[in-house]
């Protein structure tokens, strides 16, 4: 391709006044298959340029295929798939040349030092010294490990490694950030300063594709998501709509003892709007738990303990994907 | 709470954990008391090891039988026949009065066992203790270091004993073992491997951090070990500056027994008595530093 | 907070706008150079001793075979029908093994093992580097290391004496060539593995090729249908032009040798470019 042209596609891009929104990722019936095995079947999703999107599903569910499929370093088995309007198997060196990937198993360089993983890294993407040693020194500053930076990867926790790893993916200054379940194994503080960092990316305009195991997190950060289950989308929406359509507003929990519990469905029978039996606890899914709980007591049935809270994420989650283990 | 519920609650504190939604009476599979399992572990506790590292062998038991046959056949027809011709052509006398297929036999026995053992008590251990962390596993069960090593050393000596075997045969085959005794070679390659290892096996377990040490060994122990143990020509043919690395190498002192046995081999009788006391005494020293580094390492 | 200041707001000249213009193809960026960057500071930082050892082992073998089994076997043949030391004729040969071990281990297991194991490839591949960048700097890095032994090898070869001729200066290129052949195949045939039993095999065939292809005695020893066979393996013309060289001997043979490795380079790029997409895009 030529310079102009992807110049003018660059320009088209970013122009966020466009009364259109310009979508930096198109995919269309995207479909993966490994032998037998169909990994991602047949989605299509489009992501405006800065939006935070996520995707939801349990293991196995295709998120991660889906990203390397972004990324154009898995070739999908049919379906069309643009990326800043270029096919990443077309195109991947110039497609990737704009994505950040912090990708779900650190990748780091073993056999580099900590400074030297962002400065090679940089070199990949054909960035100058000139340029690639003050932002590494930012980088590091930003992921709390300047002073690591002369030690060996090896030597550093696995926070600090995904740290690293967060930090390599914005040598290039990416426009689209693809983070495949970035926050796993960081611990509390490190997942809010995270938080903090994406938001600002977002603010500034880069797109976040984020996959994530963490209900909340994709609740903070999400401006939109797809949940996907066994390689099909099962619900698109924001956050708060998936819950308003797929759950209600609030959540009785109740036990009974693991004895009691799945004989007393049916004294329960009525009350909320969905009734769900788990083999420790009862849950009835009710705009008000409230009062769901008085109607509980008021049928003479005593739980040994209850809890009233918030509908979330995860009660969709669970609600679409099911509460059997997948692996 | 009713008077039933309450009594099911009693029942369930006193009743050993069960799964969830177990309600059928089926007998309980239980494993044998804490008492039980310590006391076998102290008494089998190695043995239950070395089933594990031989059941991780079994991976790759195919390439070990491949290699086990086909080293052999390779080097025995490329020195023993193909080198021979120029060999005996300009310095038959120099071997004893035997064919040089004969002479190098024993040492290509030999080597290949302690080459298996380089490769054995090296990046096992480091895996053991490093990489993927596989002795950590066990030291949390009754087995004790001790126990966990001298487990990895019985499954590898359990291998050298097969492989020697394998080569053993072969070499037979050749027509390259005129003696009657020249199985005890199989025995003298396992002891010579063990030799080599244990020393290295204690070595291995010192390394706390992945440098190429193990590439350092092979280039600058192992290969010189192989190249000067009088492998493929009596040692004496060596200057004196490069002789001395035979007199200390378990694969030389392992050549010379083996040689003794295969086509008796004339050589001073103390001789033969200090290849034996070098061979045990350097594995019994490589077994204590090894016993000794392993408790070290894991209560570190 | 610069850091994330994603520049691209402040107008389109900034430097990661530019490194995003550069040209590139469906499968390359023009960015050998950073692969082997990387190489060579993985090397300074880490295991640069290691490389170094591996210089030793051919040396230790011309020391042992040459002079231990040389003071046995005397003088032979050379390839003009002269009588040379035993030293002289197999250090090319060994000259030869070590160019054929060193880029194979460098085009397969190192490749395999960075693959699969240290992730390291997909690091790069998730960067603007296409898949052709990778394996071209890896056959860089792979042919530099063995230009290095080969010419620590000549010199010792010199100051043992086993050097009469200019010409065997001549041995080094040879040598990078012979690598060359062997890496360029060797990364095709990685790309059809898949577990590190089916990489065995490349041993299976490595270990006869050393012991058959003249590295110790000459072919003669052989009948007639074995030399042909023998005359078909690669390793064995690499001995050949080696020996050749080493006493400045040439003949119509040296062009077979010479054309042997040319051919098959033309056909193990073809064949490991055809199979990058496999190699390291799954």
């Amino acid at each position: 391709m030529r310079v102009s042209e992807l110049a003018s596609k660059e320009s088209r891009v970013t122009n966020h006044s466009d009364a259109t929104p310009q979508y930096v990722i198109t995919a269309e019936n995207l479909t993966k298959r490994y032998g037998d095995v169909t990994a991602v079947d047949s989605i299509s999703f489009r992501v405006p340029a800065g939006e935070a999107f996520g995707l939801l599903g349990p293991n196995g569910a295709g998120k991660s295929t889906t990203m390397k499929m972004i990324g154009g370093v898995s070739q999908r088995t049919s379906g069309s798939l643009h990326i800043m309007g270029l096919d990443p198997e077309q195109h991947g060196p110039e497609v990737r040349a704009h994505l950040g990937v912090v990708p779900q198993q650190d990748n780091l360089d073993e056999e580099l030092k900590v400074r030297d993983n962002l400065l090679v890294y940089g070199r990949y993407f054909g960035l100058p010294m000139s340029y690639l040693k003050p932002k590494a020194d930012e980088l590091l500053e930003f992921a709390q490990l300047t002073d690591k930076a002369k030690s060996k990867v090896d030597a550093l926790s696995g926070g600090m490694k995904r740290r690293l790893t967060i930090a390599r993916s914005l040598i290039n200054e990416p426009r689209i950030l693809l983070l495949d379940e970035p926050t796993t194994g960081l611990d509390p503080q490190a997942r809010h300063i995270l938080w903090d960092r994406l938001f600002r990316l977002k603010e500034q305009g880069v797109t976040l594709i984020l996959t994530t195991h963490y209900m909340d997190e994709a609740e903070q950060l999400c401006d939109r998501l797809i949940v996907v289950d066994k390689g099909k989308i099962m619900a698109e929406g924001s956050p708060a709509s998936l819950i308003r359509e797929y759950s209600t507003r609030e959540v009785l929990e109740l036990r009974f003892g693991s004895e009691r519990n799945a004989s007393i469905g049916a004294e329960l029978e009525g009350i909320g709007e969905r009734l769900e039996t788990l083999p420790d606890r009862v849950l009835i899914y009710a705009h008000d738990g409230e009062a769901a709980l008085e109607q509980v007591t008021a049928r003479g049935l005593r739980p040994v303990t209850s809890l009233v809270r918030r509908s979330s994420l995860e009660d969709v989650f669970l609600r679409l994907t099911g509460r059997s283990l997948v692996d | 709470m009713t008077r039933k519920a309450e009594l099911t609650k009693k029942a369930e504190l006193t009743k050993p954990i069960q799964a969830a939604g177990t309600t059928t009476a089926a007998p309980a599979l239980r494993a044998h008391s804490p008492e039980v399992s310590a006391a076998r572990a102290r008494r089998w506790g190695a043995f239950f090891y070395a089933e594990q590292v031989l059941r991780v062998m079994k991976g790759y038991g195919w390439t070990i039988v491949m290699y086990g046959v086909g080293q052999p056949v390779a080097y025995l027809f490329a020195m023993g026949v193909g080198l021979a011709t120029l060999v005996e052509a300009n310095g038959a006398g120099e071997f004893g009065g035997v064919s040089y297929l004969t002479f190098i036999a024993p040492a290509l026995l030999i080597s290949s066992a302690v080459m298996t053992a380089a490769n054995e008590f090296t990046f096992p251990v480091m895996d053991g203790f490093k990489w993927r962390r596989v002795y950590y596993g066990p030291h949390a069960s009754p087995l004790t270091p001790e126990q966990i090593a001298g487990g990895q050393i019985i499954a590898v000596t359990v291998r050298f004993l097969l492989q020697s075997a394998i080569y053993f045969a072969v070499v037979a085959l050749f027509g390259a073992s005129p003696g009657a005794w020249g199985w005890v070679s199989i025995l003298i390659a396992t002891l010579a491997g063990l030799s080599f290892g244990l020393p290295l096996m204690a070595y291995a377990a010192t390394i706390k951090e992945d440098r190429g040490q193990f590439a350092m060994v092979m280039r600058f122990i192992v290969m010189p070990l192989f190249l000067f143990s009088g492998t493929f020509f009596p040692l004496d043919t060596l200057p004196l500056s490069v002789r001395w690395i035979g007199w200390i190498s378990p694969i030389w002192h392992g050549t010379e027994l083996g040689r003794v046995v295969a086509y008796g081999y004339e050589e001073e009788p103390w001789l033969t008595i200090v290849h034996v006391f070098f061979l045990l005494g350097l594995a019994a020293a490589g077994w204590v530093l090894t016993k000794r580094q392993f408790a070290k390492r894991m209560a570190s | 907070m610069s850091v994330l200041t994603g520049s691209f707001n402040a107008g389109d000249h900034s430097v990661t706008d530019a490194a995003r213009r550069r040209r590139f193809g469906p499968i390359y960026s023009r960015n050998v150079r950073a692969v082997v960057a990387r190489g060579l500071m993985a090397t300074k930082s880490s295991n640069w001793m290691v490389m170094v050892s591996g210089f030793f082992e051919p040396v230790l073998y011309l020391i042992s075979m040459g002079v231990g089994l040389g003071a046995i076997v005397g003088s032979v043949q050379g390839p003009g029908g002269q009588e040379i030391s035993y030293a002289a004729y197999i250090a090319p040969a060994l000259l030869a093994v070590s160019a054929m071990n060193g880029a194979v281990y460098d085009s397969t297991w190192n490749v395999f093992f960075k693959m699969n194991f240290a992730k390291l490839y997909q690091g790069m591949l998730y960067t603007s580097l296409g898949p052709l960048d990778v394996a071209m700097g890896e056959i860089f890095l792979a042919l530099l290391r063995g230009a290095m032994y080969a010419t620590g090898f000549t010199a010792v070869m010199g100051v043992m004496g086993l050097i009469t001729t200019p010409w065997a200066i001549l041995m080094i290129p040879a040598s990078v060539l012979i690598a060359f052949g062997f890496a360029s195949f060797g990364m095709g045939i990685t790309s059809f593995m898949k577990t590190f039993q089916q990489m065995d095999w490349i041993n299976f065939v490595m270990l006869p090729m050393f012991l058959f292809s003249a590295t110790f005695y000459p072919l003669s020893v052989y009948p007639q249908s074995i030399q042909w066979f023998i005359q078909a393996m690669p390793l064995w013309h690499g001995v050949e032009l080696l020996r050749q060289i080493s006493v400045g001997v040439f003949t119509p043979a040296t062009a077979v040798h010479v054309g042997y490795y040319l051919i098959m380079i033309a056909l193990g790029v073809l064949l490991t470019t055809s199979r990058l997409r496999k190699l390291f895009l799954k």
